[in-house]
């Protein structure tokens, strides 16, 4: 065994001993706190190199790809025991350099973005912590493990939500965050320990007898379930539910949005590159439990119920966040819906596609994502907490480097054709889309979602970073209120330091190359994750109508730009209140767009009205129905006390009394005959002879 | 043979009646002296732990005499692996509630005394084999608890204490009068003997033979259950604990929560399962509903209070009905699950886990509650905090720690003893199981609305000034926070001491 397979825990742990280092010493350690977090990540990043390295030497061949697992006992039951440990294979290595290195930049990043916050020790505490989580995610290979740093993931994201839980918008978010994802959690708790009564074992792969291996998916594909769904299909849907709530998914995607009250680094670094992208690398990594038993339709993909089911949810998210981004005003909420029709669309990919196409799109957009949080995080931190694009505009001028790189970043998301790297992950999945057997509609969907996205990205940067600056304006009209001070002109917009604009220089960097790798000339990435030789083909870029999609793909990206750059570039708004033009066009569709399709209205009617129903019943219960009845047995008990009380005093006393007065009376009548007195003795000897002498006189006669 | 068990037994029965005879003037000798005798006890179920044969798993520190032989009455004690669970998780419980109530001014020598013998009655309860002073214990734990809540508690203690000694007192006089039953047809008290007779089946006849009545043996388990279902509690035989949790003083609470709701379901599990696995079966299904309603109707009414203490009291309810579905689904009979013994041990060994846990846990919550209230003077609503992370930030850490194991986090010891329960009970009785995890959301809903508002928000100017811990109340908390995580990473330091028990009861109720 290599040493970087048996070694693959230090990347996870470094960070976690950074987390516990930094939560035991006290406050003012600031450079000590910053350090380490970034040291750890650093580490981490140069052992993702070596991991990926080995995967690379023994790539290719007909043995499809590297894989190597490590397996240790941890606790026993029924006298067995049961072993959880890691693998190292092409998946976990791309996903180990991509979280270890973006992870590195957004903390290099935080060291500008929080220098000013008290709390400065325990945020990098927290990210650090999340780190280990996120790459015990990744290199597990035991369901269990994975469901372990998924929650303890789970629990950072909460705790970086409400980091400032002083406000209470951000104490909510932070609850409903954890909740939300929690109800997935469930579901994934449920396919696991179904998946081990099935299978026997939670270890994905282990030479053979692993619950992701031929030979526990043949056995699971036998069994079925209600509705004669095989037991596979069943335990791949109830897995998804987990990854449902951890990628945002409809219906499950309401926390994500609200999870923007978190500092921006944090929604960068969580809510866009790593922990939902979490949930796509769950059904990424059961793939072949989702995929078993399939119909191989007729491009070599898998279609199963359980891929079609990820297929449909993926491009319903797409398409729903998509249009929704388009009549936000908060610069984080915009790029939070689009962080949710991006996980949709990946989830799309793995369901039309497979692994490849799905993982593409999860590493590219990691990294453009990420750059364009931080890029808005620059912006936010720029024009002094400002988070509302209509109070923007003309950044570009304050701005530059921030504007450059984020420019970049928008150009990537958008798919603009060719040199960013969005284009080709976001075409392969089109392209996957177009050629599913099933049905055409993802496909259009995802079209659409793509107009949708070019549309409001442009809208975006075209209110933050062009016309001119109407942040003043606010103060200036109610300048004699308490914001007078903000009008000096110390306070336009200004350059973040350099601590925050090199990572982004360096993320646009890979926002443009990473599309090299997956180009349909060059499909490097996907050969590498199927462990297949990769093949140099200028030909492949118009074979198979490729070329037509992509100039089709191209056409979309460019309408949306140009309605965009027509509708909000060219007419500048003037002021912050003015109406949105797209508001005063429709404004009922706006209206509902701009409230989010009500959803968080529907739920708050039926699921947290019920929740609320369901708790106010079982008290009552517990007061009235159950107490109740203790109520009534007391009660019960103290009125045959009472009963019995008086029975006892008016019939079995009764008697009793009576029998006493009689004795009573004839004690009385006794006790008058012995007074004590001698003259009544006296008496009644001298009567009772005289009776007697009567008696012996007379009574002989008789 | 040896006395160990006995001794272990007498520590804190004596140590009681030294500290009741030191009178009230000596405040502090009284509390040393409590906190010692206690520590004894705690070195002593330590020493008992590390010397217990984990490989064989069998009843261990054996002692044996004849009683009463005319009535079947032996002295008879001995522990295997759940019996020293419990044993060490009372003896780590009673110093932690000792310090907790060191503030008590009031008759502190009758408080201890009070203490310490409770103590006595819960390890005699959970080493005692035969009937008879099995039943001695188990009543003597419960007076102790009755003075504790009846003249240290709070505003409602009254109403409280008698509501919990009546419900109690009925479920035990059921329980004896089952016993009576037991030993008039089968002429023993002995639990092991007992559980040998109805693994060969004779238990149910010699019933029917002594009463002539077919459902006698019916009507016996439902009298023992009767005395169990009380203590645990199962709903809807419940609705003493919330009003006694809260009423009691918190150290009292501590104790109550941590070991005396374990003696009902060691009953169950040292005695019920064993004794009646037949009638369990012929019930099962609604057993099962039982469970699952205490699970989740606890934690829905627990989301509903408004009182912190009463909120962790339903919560105690519904992590202990993860106990009960366990042991329920364990004794079921199915047909076509793949390894049926090794998902019964799995769900076994869950709820062992899941006792010494939330004994671990529940008991550092109300430790916890009892630090905040020394600090407010009592008020404890959920509503009368705000923010207050801000001025007592070591006091949110800890106590969010050991909120999230109560949740059940993972990497925190109430992870592992659920997941197992789930991993053990899905294959044997899958609705059940799906169902009841509704109460793990519920509890995760309820545990984060207590943080968000009490911790969260801006700062209720009322605590501005708020003290954080001391150093001496950290290390009191110290060592279940440490071993919070110790346990939710090496489960094995418990389950390596249990597992074989479990593989004999598994065996035991395997016919």
């Amino acid at each position: 065994m290599i040493w970087i397979v048996k070694n693959l825990w230090l990347i996870p742990a470094l960070p976690l001993v950074a987390a516990g280092i930094i939560s035991v010493n006290k406050q003012p350690k600031r450079k000590l706190a910053a350090s380490l977090a970034i040291g750890s990540m650093a580490v981490g990043f140069l052992l993702s190199l070596c991991a990926f390295a080995a995967t690379l030497g023994h790539g290719g061949g007909e043995h499809g790809a590297f894989r190597e697992v490590f397996s240790f006992p941890w606790l026993q039951f029924g006298g067995q025991w049961m072993s959880i440990g890691w693998v190292l294979d092409p998946l976990t290595a791309v996903m180990l350099m991509m979280v270890t290195f973006v992870g590195m930049l957004i903390f290099i990043f935080s060291v500008g973005y929080m220098a000013h916050d008290v709390n400065f020790m325990r945020f990098f505490c927290f990210l650090a912590l999340f780190a280990s989580g996120m790459l015990g995610v990744v290199i597990a290979n035991n369901l269990l493990l994975l469901f372990i740093s998924w929650e303890i993931v789970g629990l950072t994201s909460y705790l970086l939500i409400g980091f400032w839980y002083h406000k209470p918008s951000a104490a909510a978010a932070a609850k409903k965050a954890f909740i939300t994802t929690r109800i997935g959690d469930l579901g994934l708790l449920i396919g696991m320990v179904w998946l081990y009564a099935e299978t026997g074992t939670l270890n994905f792969y282990e030479g053979g007898k692993g619950c992701l291996e031929s030979g526990a998916l043949a056995q699971m594909l036998t069994h079925a379930t209600i509705g004669g769904m095989a037991v596979s299909t069943a335990i791949g849907l109830l897995i998804f539910l987990g990854a449902v709530g951890k990628s945002g998914q409809l219906p499950l995607h309401v926390w994500l949005p609200d999870a923007m009250e978190g500092p921006t680094p944090v929604s960068a670094l969580i809510h866009a590159a790593t922990m939902v992208a979490a949930g796509v690398f769950l059904v990424a990594r059961v793939y072949p439990l989702m995929a078993a038993g399939a119909l191989v339709g007729e491009h070599g993909v898998p279609v199963t119920t359980s891929l079609t089911i990820v297929t449909w949810i993926g491009a319903l998210t797409a398409i729903f966040a998509a249009s929704i981004a388009v009549a936000q005003n908060d610069i984080k909420r915009i790029l939070a819906y689009s962080t949710v029709s991006q996980l949709g669309y990946m989830m799309m990919g793995l369901g039309v596609g497979g692994v490849a196409v799905g993982m593409f799109h999860l590493i590219t957009h990691a990294f453009f994502k990420a750059l364009l949080f931080l890029g808005s995080a620059s912006v936010i931190h720029g024009c002094h907490e400002e988070q509302d694009i209509r109070r923007m505009g003309g950044i570009k001028k304050y701005m530059p480097i921030t504007f450059a790189v984020y420019a970049v970043g928008m150009l990537a998301l958008a798919g603009f054709p060719l040199f960013f790297s969005g284009f080709w992950s976001k075409d392969e999945i089109l392209h996957a889309a177009h050629g599913w057997s099933v049905s055409q509609v993802p496909f259009y969907l995802g079209c659409a979602g793509a107009l949708f996205t070019a549309f409001y990205m442009t809208r975006q940067v075209a209110l933050v970073f062009f016309g001119s600056y109407r942040g003043h304006q606010e103060e200036s009209s109610q300048g004699h209120s308490a914001h007078s001070h903000t009008s000096s002109p110390g306070h336009d917009p200004h350059e973040s330091p350099a601590v925050m604009t090199v990572p982004l220089v360096i993320l646009a960097g890979f926002a443009i190359l990473l599309g090299v790798i997956g180009t349909p000339a060059w499909p490097w990435f996907e050969t590498y994750l199927n462990g297949h030789h990769v093949e140099f083909d200028l030909g492949k870029l118009t074979a198979g109508g490729t070329l037509t999609l992509m100039v089709s793909s191209s056409l979309i990206v460019f309408t949306g730009l140009g309605l965009g750059v027509w509708l909000y570039g060219k007419r500048q708004r003037k002021t912050a209140g003015e109406q949105d033009v797209l508001e005063a066009f429709q404004p009922a569709i706006f209206k509902v767009l701009q409230n989010k399709y009500y959803i968080d209205e529907l739920y708050e009617v039926t699921v947290i009205r019920f929740n609320a129903f369901a708790a106010w019943l079982c008290d009552f219960a517990d007061k009235w129905i159950f107490g109740g009845a203790v109520l009534v047995v007391s009660y019960l008990t103290l009125g045959f006390a009472w009963l019995y009380r008086l029975t006892d005093e008016y019939f079995v006393n009764l008697g009793f009394d009576a029998g006493c007065d009689s004795i009573r009376g004839g004690g009385g009548f006794l006790s008058k005959l012995h007074a004590g007195r001698v003259q009544t003795y006296l008496r009644i000897i001298g009567v009772a002879l005289v009776a007697l002498i009567l008696f012996l006189i007379w009574g002989r006669k008789a | 043979m040896n006395h160990w068990l006995t001794i272990l037994t007498l520590v804190p029965f004596l140590g009681g009646i030294l500290v009741a005879g030191l009178g009230s003037e000596r405040k502090n000798l009284v509390r040393s002296l409590s906190l010692a005798t206690s520590l004894l006890g705690l070195g002593g179920a330590a020493c008992m732990w590390l010397h217990f044969n984990a490989a064989e798993g069998g009843l261990q520190f054996v002692e044996k005499f004849a009683w009463v032989p005319s009535l079947g009455i032996d002295y008879y004690l001995g522990v295997d692996g759940l019996g020293a669970l419990m044993v060490l998780l009372t003896a780590m419980v009673t110093p932690l509630a000792i310090l907790a109530s060191w503030n008590v001014e009031d008759r502190p020598h009758v408080f201890h005394a009070l203490v310490l013998w409770l103590q006595a009655g819960l390890f005699g309860t959970f080493t005692a084999l035969n009937f008879f002073h099995w039943f001695l214990f188990w009543e003597l734990g419960l007076i102790p608890a009755f003075f504790l809540i009846k003249l240290w508690g709070g505003p409602r203690r009254g109403p409280a204490a008698t509501q919990f000694f009546i419900y109690t007192m009925v479920g035990s006089v059921a329980l004896l009068l089952s016993f009576i039953a037991l030993r008039l047809a089968t002429g023993s008290f002995d639990f092991i003997e007992l559980a040998g007779l109805a693994k060969s089946g004779v238990l149910t006849a010699k019933l029917q033979a002594a009463f002539g009545w077919k459902n006698i043996a019916l009507i016996v388990f439902f009298g023992a259950f009767l005395g169990f279902a009380v203590k645990v509690p199962v709903i809807p035989f419940h609705t003493w604990l919330p009003a006694a949790y809260s009423e009691a003083p918190s150290p009292v609470t501590m104790l109550l929560t941590g070991v005396m709701s374990k003696m009902g379901v060691y009953g169950f599990l040292r005695i019920l399962l064993p004794i009646f696995p037949d009638q369990i079966r012929q019930v099962l299904t609604p057993l099962l509903w039982l469970a699952v309603a205490t699970i989740v109707l606890s934690a829905c009414a627990a989301f509903a209070q408004k009182d912190l203490k009463r909120m962790l009291a339903y919560s105690s309810i519904n992590h202990l009905g993860y106990c009960l579905l366990a042991m329920f689904a364990a004794t079921a009979v199915v047909t076509g699950v793949n390894h049926s013994d090794l998902q019964k041990a799995a769900a076994l060994d869950g709820a062992l886990l899941q006792m010494f846990n939330h004994g671990l846990t529940a008991s550092a919550l109300f430790l916890f509650l009892s630090l905040l209230e020394k600090r407010t003077g009592g008020l404890r609503g959920l509503d009368d905090f705000g923010g207050i992370r801000k001025v007592v930030p070591v006091f949110t850490g800890l106590m969010g720690i050991s909120l999230f194991s109560s949740l059940g986090l993972p990497g925190l010891n109430g992870f592992v003893g659920e997941f197992l329960i789930f991993k053990g009970v899905f294959p044997l009785a899958p609705w059940a199981a799906a169902i009841s995890t509704i109460g793990i959301l519920v509890t995760a809903i309820f545990l984060l609305t207590l943080i968000q508002r009490v911790f969260c928000g801006p700062l209720n100017e009322r605590w501005a000034k708020l003290p954080d811990l001391t150093t001496a109340e950290r290390l009191l908390v110290l060592p279940s926070i440490a071993l919070m995580f110790v346990l939710g990473i090496w489960p094995q330091f418990i389950l390596g001491v249990v597992d074989a028990t479990v593989v004999k009861l598994v065996q035991q109720l395997n016919f």
